[in-house]
């Protein structure tokens, strides 16, 4: 397999604007006769759904929701990064691209980090047009709030549901060209696989949620912008349905997989209460921003937080980290809460969670102050826990919640396969080994609305495409292979439920392939992963048929996909002899415990190559270069 | 301290699809902690009945964290159940006693069809955001962020509004089923920012109609969907909604008048 990642030659600022002037056009009355299928409605999906059918195209978007509002996206909270510097504290495009770097461990494509630094600005304005209510000062000004990994104030909110906000900006445009006929949305269908034609992606195979109908759809190109692959742990902080059935399929079709065991770990989370756990739920990193995290200094202390006195207490990231302090990137601060509570120095009933604690803020600014600031997420920390985050420390712990790695995608988005592209959270590109937080919505919303917009066209002004509809034979294969599948699954009619072989595979990969990667244990995964897989698909139980609304179908399809996805996740990271980001290999690490890369042996992305059922797949490497930013240990001391 | 358990019994809606009949049936939930979310304790019901060999209870729900929408159904006869501003996923047994029988049915309105069980289509309600409930702007020909200054107040009104879910609970608690709050919602929160005002009227005009068109009942204010709102979206949104359309109203009939469109 051949990595071409088009990067453009030259200088990295005008890189973008010559390759915009170097793409070739689709004249405006020719686009209505092209066809394009996007997958995913989320602020990937939606936003390019959006912009594509507003530029003539004839757009078919995909979501297996309801609607289109309910993608993932929905769920963000924190904020969304831009370079705006509106708070005239030293912001600028080059230091968000720089901490970006910086923040992904040296292992994001420096010109792809470069383009989204300059797409930032661009994002607030098209949202703050489309009505997004972000934050405002007295003043009637945009409002800023810091994040993780930076020490300038460029995160824009809208309280604590800036994905929910900009995510309804994108689908409130989706509707608008759904209503102008431009675009065809088709809610609760999942795309099942991948059509290729002629070595070229020409359509989908997709199955209704309600009907059971198998169907068939072609088109001139296919986005895929279907999210993360982080409930491949079974619980994690992302939506129950977050899956990677879209990818993994496209995969096994021919995209490489680049990184798939960089994943995101993050700090904030609320602790895991009992085994019917269904998912994890996330506390904004924002919250960092006015709550001090820290555990007592001995172990065992089953004290009350209130009745251990400040002399007891260890602030640990303030004490190791003095500069970031509780502001350190998500990976350091969950390895060291991860650190704490192994030494025995863990809180609340497990001992698996650290104090993350508001009394200094609230007797500095007031209640209210912090009311108005995280309101919604203090109620949502009490309707779980039933604790009161006003007046004891929330408890909380790490936990799954983004994935960088993803499908293989070139400077232009495209993937290994001609004619598929891939946006969004579903991609590689930009985040290296670790993603600075409220730099995913950016991420999407850059990919979407301002880079596929152009680079769509020119694959189909410079491509030769041949009429193809649902009636060629390759259509037909795929839907045999579907039904097949689907068929399979129903007839095993086995002793466990779906979901206990879900459990069971994400506490393998939490075990293995979280917070803490060894060889040993990443070895042995691999080889539970392989048994789970195989009496998966002798001793599930899928009740009901395939002709109608089936959850438990559909959920039988997802987590079968993760049990392949879940071997592959394990061979990447059992390879990848270094730590860096979110990947740390306990073998690798410095004397006082900081992941140590390997520049010299690992300065790479990683992409697999799917090369059959129950075979070794092929690792490819893109080289990186770092021309602007010089590699060198992260240090946030 | 280990949390609490209690035993409840279920009566659910099953139907198994939407031509079939449906009938309420009963279930045991043993052991339920009182640190489960509603949709955990249905979980383990639903674990239970595959491995006895019966179909589970479909049900609805994505984010399990209140914001997508997704989930949401009747628990003895109250939207979302008995818990303020609260979604159905973010619901927890400490809520429950031991001993408690609970009636789960599907929303109940025309514009909603039961699809299964708990689960209704809900697409009426992107069919009226069709219908206007956007700002029209080119992607990419946005001024700054800046240039238009929005004052903290309007802002913060048009958040309020903003915040609804599209979840259906206002239309399952409302005695006529009317749409109003969820129209009304989307209506101010647009209608309240600058840049939503070149669109108002037409926005206003348009989405009502939508209303109409699509079999929801009109709104009389009995204010059931505010107490039902897991987002606790206010009367005054409708309000609102009513003011603009009023006025779209009357303009528009004077630019008929004047013979323009
Ligand atoms: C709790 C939480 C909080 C977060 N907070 C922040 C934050 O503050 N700032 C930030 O920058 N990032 C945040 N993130 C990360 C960010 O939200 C996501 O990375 C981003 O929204 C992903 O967007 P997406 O468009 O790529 O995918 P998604 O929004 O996940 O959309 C995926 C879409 O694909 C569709 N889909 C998937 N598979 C299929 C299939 N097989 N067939 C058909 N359709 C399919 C889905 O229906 C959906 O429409 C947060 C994430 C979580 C979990
Ligand atoms: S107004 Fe409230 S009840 Fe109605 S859809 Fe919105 S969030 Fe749900
Ligand atoms: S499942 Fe998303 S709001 Fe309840």
């Amino acid at each position: 397999m051949k990595l071409d990642s088009r990067i453009p030659s030259g200088p990295i600022e005008q890189a973008w604007d010559k390759s915009r002037f170097d793409m070739k056009l689709v004249n405006p009355a020719n686009k209505r006769k092209f066809s394009v299928i996007v997958v995913g409605s989320g602020l990937a999906g939606g936003s390019a759904a959006a912009s594509l059918g507003e530029l003539g195209y004839n757009v078919k978007c995909f979501c297996f929701q309801d609607s289109p509002r309910r993608a993932h996206s929905i769920a963000a909270q924190g904020g969304i990064n831009a370079a705006k510097n509106y708070q005239n504290d030293g912001d600028s495009i080059y230091r968000l691209f720089y901490d970006t770097v910086k923040g992904g461990d040296f292992r994001a494509r420096e010109y792809n980090v470069y383009r989204l630094a300059q797409n930032s600005v661009n994002i607030i304005d098209q949202c703050v047009a489309q009505g997004v209510p972000f934050a405002r000062e007295y003043g009637g000004a945009l409002a800023n709030r810091s994040f993780g990994g930076a020490q300038v104030s460029r995160t824009f909110y809208a309280r604590g549901q800036t994905g929910q906000q900009l995510l309804l900006g994108a689908y409130q445009a989706l509707e608008a060209q759904v209503d102008a006929g431009s675009v065809k949305m088709y809610t609760r269908t999942e795309m099942l696989d991948l059509v290729i034609i002629n070595g070229k992606a020409r359509g989908i195979v997709t199955r209704n949620l309600v009907t059971g109908q198998i169907e068939s759809h072609a088109a001139d190109a296919v986005i895929l912008a279907t999210g993360g692959y982080g409930n491949v742990f079974y619980l994690s902080t992302n939506a129950k349905g977050s899956n990677c059935t879209a990818i993994w399929r496209a995969h096994k079709r021919g995209a490489a997989f680049a990184n798939p065991c960089f994943t995101q770990i993050h700090p904030t989370c609320i602790p895991v209460s009992g085994d019917y756990q269904s998912k994890l739920t996330l506390m904004s990193e924002s919250l960092r921003n006015d709550g001090r995290i820290w555990v007592p200094l001995k172990g065992g202390d089953k004290r009350a937080p209130s009745q251990i006195p400040e002399n007891e207490r260890d602030y640990y990231l303030e004490r190791r980290y003095p500069s970031f302090g509780n502001l350190v990137p998500r990976d350091v601060a969950s390895r060291a809460a991860k650190a704490v509570c192994d030494e025995g120095r863990g809180v609340g009933e497990t001992g698996l969670g650290v104090y993350l604690d508001f009394a200094d803020s609230i007797n500095r600014l007031g209640r209210s102050a912090i009311e108005e600031r995280y309101g919604n997420l203090f109620e949502m920390y009490n309707r779980i826990t039933g604790e009161d985050p006003y007046t004891a420390p929330m408890r909380i712990y790490p936990a799954i919640h983004y994935t960088m790695g993803g499908l293989w995608v070139d400077y232009q988005l495209m993937s290994t396969i001609p004619g598929m592209f891939v946006l969004g959270e579903a991609n590689f590109s930009d985040h290296g080994a670790n993603r600075l937080g409220a730099s995913a919505l950016m991420q999407g919303l850059s990919d979407g609305y301002f880079v596929i917009p152009y680079t769509l066209g020119n694959y189909l002004a410079s491509n030769k495409l041949e009429k193809v509809d649902t009636s060629a034979p390759e259509f037909a294969a795929v839907t045999k292979e579907v039904n097949d599948l689907v068929a399979q699954m129903l007839s095993i009619k086995g002793k466990r439920t779906v979901s206990s072989y879900h459990r069971e595979l994400g506490k393998i990969m939490w075990d293995n392939c979280g917070m803490g990667r060894n060889a040993a244990g990443l070895s042995n995964a691999i080889t539970q992963i392989q048994g789970l897989r195989h009496e998966f698909w002798n001793n599930v139980n899928v009740p009901g048929s395939g002709e109608d609304l089936n959850q438990q179908l559909e959920n039988a399809g997802r987590v079968a996909d993760f049990l392949e996805l879940g071997e592959l996740m394990c061979r990447d990271a059992l390879h990848r002899n270094e730590s860096c980001g979110g990947h740390f290999r306990e073998e690798y690490q410095t004397e006082e415990g900081e992941a140590m890369r390997d520049d010299e042996n690992f300065q790479y992305a990683a992409a697999w190559e799917y090369a059959g059922q129950d075979t070794e797949p092929i690792l490819n490497k893109e080289p990186l270069a770092f021309d602007y930013v010089h590699p060198a240990q992260r240090s946030y001391k | 301290m280990k949390p609490a358990s209690m035993n409840l019994t279920l009566h659910v809606w099953r139907q198994a699809n939407a031509a079939a009949p449906g009938r309420m049936e009963r279930y045991d939930a043993p052991n339920v902690s009182e640190d489960m979310s509603f949709l955990e304790m249905l979980d383990v019901v639903n674990e239970q009945l595959i491995s006895d060999g019966k179909e589970p209870i479909a049900f609805e729900h994505d984010c399990r964290e209140g914001i997508c929408g997704s989930c949401g159904f009747m628990v003895n006869g109250v939207a979302h159940g008995p818990q303020k501003g609260t979604t159905i996923c973010q619901l927890h047994m400490r809520h429950f006693k031991d001993g408690e029988e609970l009636f789960l049915e599907p929303w109940r309105a025309t514009a909603f069809p039961v699809l299964k069980d708990l689960v209704v289509d809900r697409a009426a309600f992107d069919r009226i955001i069709a219908a206007g409930g956007y700002v029209s702007v080119r992607t990419g020909s946005a001024p700054d962020g800046n240039a238009i200054s929005v004052p903290k107040e309007a802002a913060d009104i048009a958040m309020d509004a903003a915040a609804c879910i599209g979840c259906g609970a206002c239309v399952a608690a409302c005695p006529n089923a009317a749409a109003a709050l969820f129209t009304g919602a989307k209506i101010s929160h647009l209608g309240t920012l600058p840049q939503g005002q070149a669109e108002r009227s037409r926005r206003a005009l348009r989405m009502v109609e939508q209303l109409s068109l699509e079999q929801f009942g009109s709104c009389t204010n009995i204010g059931e969907c505010v107490a039902a709102c897991p987002k606790q979206i206010p009367l005054e949104m409708i309000a609102r909604m009513n003011r603009d359309h009023l006025k779209a109203a009357w303009t528009s009939r004077g630019e008929h008048r004047s013979g323009g469109e």
